[in-house]
């Protein structure tokens, strides 16, 4: 659905050039639910300007739904839907109008119908007749979704769509999005800073820092393969027995790191559903007596401050 | 397919480039007439949401008219001037300062919708990219008009007495100058971007204009090195084809010249607003 080459633009300032993205390749399949994870300024919102063809590439090619972004921006922008970090609605227009005129560019058939249930859908409902400054932030949020959705595009770019929400709301939007992919295999590629977002709804997260793709992968690919899983081993007997059980256990395979602070051993491993086990019959064997044992994994938090050296709460 | 980054600007829809499910030329014809009726209706709204500012903005060529015309009738002996004459010279002038001024401003409304989103959403839609220029260009040549017939029947209730006939061709004059002046306003407004940019620039652009035209008065009164000045601005020419109008000589050569003239700036701002339009991140 998306596929892009060097994907690359630098804008020129008065105090010299900026690389915001600097080579960016990327896939989208269709029907895929992707998220764009990055640090304030990290070029997400640039990268989705060059996609949705606002802005002219300084360099790379990319095809989005089946159109070649420079050659074809026209037959781009029939096929997608976008909705701005910033929104896109009128202060001075009101709410019906907004969305009458956004259906009936993208030549929506059903236009009336369609307007209620998505209205229905978002909790638009009973404010049409409002001025859109006159509404709420998180009311004007989803009515910059309403205006993004109306036409059912094959391929949607949401840029922080969730941002200024109630948690109610975002709900609502998970479930639509979901709902858009399940029912008409809507292609969805969203930023984001809430890291559960990116958790619970997207299939394959896209890390970009600093204008380049550090990462990418499922979400539990990328917990697993950047900070590993972290187990914690309690020892009871004796002051030398988490140092005695770090000994047992050096050499074994899975382990990445291990650290002893009083009489916990911290180990960092590759796998931890799978190694668990055998840890356990190596310490057995060893002679070495466990208290407790916990297994926790790493948070795409961790996973973000890995790859980029920062935390993403910093950041935002 | 790719592109390398040598390649200048970005091609756009109903242009020449190239490659499959293309709708054909006809069919882009019409979705920009469509476009265009769309983007228009939805201007005209938002202009009827605020009809005093549309009073608000005749405010000041209608003070021309009530406290500065009543001194050049009593002018006797200034070419055109004294009597009844003076009307008919100084309406005709008031209405193209309206145009002016009044198309002048209305890049202000798009720095406006650049920074809320709004043109940005637009753009991203399949919209005629023409329509979202000509949409707004024809509600602002709408909103002259109306004002024009405002000062034109103060204009007769002070004494202004001009054919019908020419009186509708002067206003002609005046509506396809406001329609080149919106297209250029917003050609300046999406070069600079910000209002701090643009306001300054379009007062070191309007007023000389204003003043080397003759809109108060004529410039046959001007001295010789100012007349030729004036010469070299398009707005002289519209201003003494409007006045030669209301005076009803319609085959005048000064009504000839300014058609010329008119025809001239008005293709030329609207081709250089329609590609502004068309290119990236307009
Ligand atoms: N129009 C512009 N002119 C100059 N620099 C720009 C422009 N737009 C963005 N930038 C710069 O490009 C970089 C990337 O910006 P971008 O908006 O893509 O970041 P982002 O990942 O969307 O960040 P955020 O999470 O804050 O929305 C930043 O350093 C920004 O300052
Ligand atoms: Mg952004």
């Amino acid at each position: 659905m998306i596929e892009t080459r060097g994907l690359a633009r630098t804008f020129t300032t008065k105090h010299g050039a900026v690389e915001a993205v600097c080579g960016v390749d990327l896939t989208v399949a269709p029907g895929e639910i992707v998220g764009f994870l990055g640090p304030n300024g990290a070029g997400k919102t640039t990268t989705l300007r060059m996609l949705t063809t606002l802005l002219a590439p300084t360099a790379g090619s990319a095809t989005v739904a089946g159109h070649d972004l420079r050659s074809d921006p026209a037959a781009v922008r029939r096929r997608i839907g976008y909705v701005a970090q910033g929104g896109g609605a009128d202060p001075l227009v009101p709410v019906r109008e907004e969305l009458d005129l956004q259906a009936r560019l993208y030549d929506v058939p059903d236009r009336g119908e369609r307007i209620a249930r998505l209205c229905g859908r978002l909790d638009l409902d009973g404010l049409d007749g409002r001025l859109t400054a006159e509404l709420s932030g998180g009311q004007r949020r989803r009515l910059d979704l309403a205006l993004g959705l109306v036409h059912r595009p094959p391929l949607l770019f949401l840029d922080e769509p969730t941002t200024g929400l109630d948690p109610q709301s975002r709900g609502n939007l998970w479930e639509h999005i979901r709902r858009m992919r399940a029912e008409d295999g809507t292609t969805v590629f969203l930023t984001t800073h809430y890291l559960d977002e990116a958790d619970a709804l997207c299939d394959r997260i896209l890390i970009i820092d600093r204008g380049r793709i550090v990462a990418a992968g499922t979400p539990a690919e990328l917990k697993r393969r950047i900070a590993g899983d972290v187990v914690t081993l309690e020892l009871g007997d004796g002051p030398d027995a988490a140092a005695r059980a770090r000994d047992a256990l050096s050499g074994h395979p899975g382990i990445r790191e291990a650290a002893v602070t009083g009489d916990t051993l911290r180990l960092t491993v590759e796998n931890g559903d799978r190694e668990l086990m055998t840890l356990v019959r190596t310490l057995d064997a060893a002679g070495v007596e466990l208290a407790a044992l916990h297994l926790t994994r790493p948070s795409l938090d961790d996973v973000f401050l890995t790859v980029t050296g920062r935390s993403l709460r910093d950041a935002a | 397919m790719s592109y390398s980054s040598t390649v200048p600007q970005a091609a756009e829809a109903g242009g020449t480039s190239r490659g499959p499910a293309r709708p054909p030329r006809t069919a882009s014809f019409g979705r920009a007439v469509r476009d265009t009726r769309l983007i228009f209706v939805r201007c005209v709204r938002q202009t009827l949401r605020s009809k005093v500012a549309v009073v608000f903005g005749a405010l000041q060529p209608l003070l021309y008219l009530v406290l500065f015309g009543p001194l050049l009738t009593e002018l006797p002996g200034v070419a055109g001037f004294g009597g009844d004459d003076a009307w008919r010279v100084l309406v005709p002038g008031i209405l193209i300062q309206l145009a002016l001024f009044g198309a002048g401003f209305v890049g202000f409304g798009l720095i406006a919708e650049l920074r809320s989103g709004v043109l940005e959403r637009l753009r991203v839609t399949p919209v005629s990219r023409v329509a979202l220029l000509l949409g707004r260009v024809l509600r602002d040549t709408l909103v002259l008009v109306v004002q024009a017939v405002m000062l034109l029947a103060v204009g007769i209730a002070l004494g202004l007495r001009a054919p019908f006939g020419g009186i509708v061709l002067g206003l002609a004059f005046v509506v396809l100058l406001a329609l080149s002046i919106a297209s250029l306003s917003y050609v300046l407004a999406l070069m600079t971007r910000r209002e701090d940019a643009f306001a300054p620039l379009l007062s070191t652009v309007t007023l000389p204009l204003m003043l080397l035209s003759g809109i108060l008065l004529p410039m046959s009164m001007a001295p010789g090195w100012l007349d030729v000045v004036s010469r070299f601005t398009p707005f002289r020419y519209v201003v003494d084809a409007a006045r030669a109008a209301f005076q009803g000589r319609y085959s005048s050569a000064a009504v000839l010249e300014g058609a010329a003239v008119m025809a001239a700036m008005l293709v030329l701002s609207v081709v250089l607003g329609a590609h502004r339009f068309r290119r990236e991140n307009a």
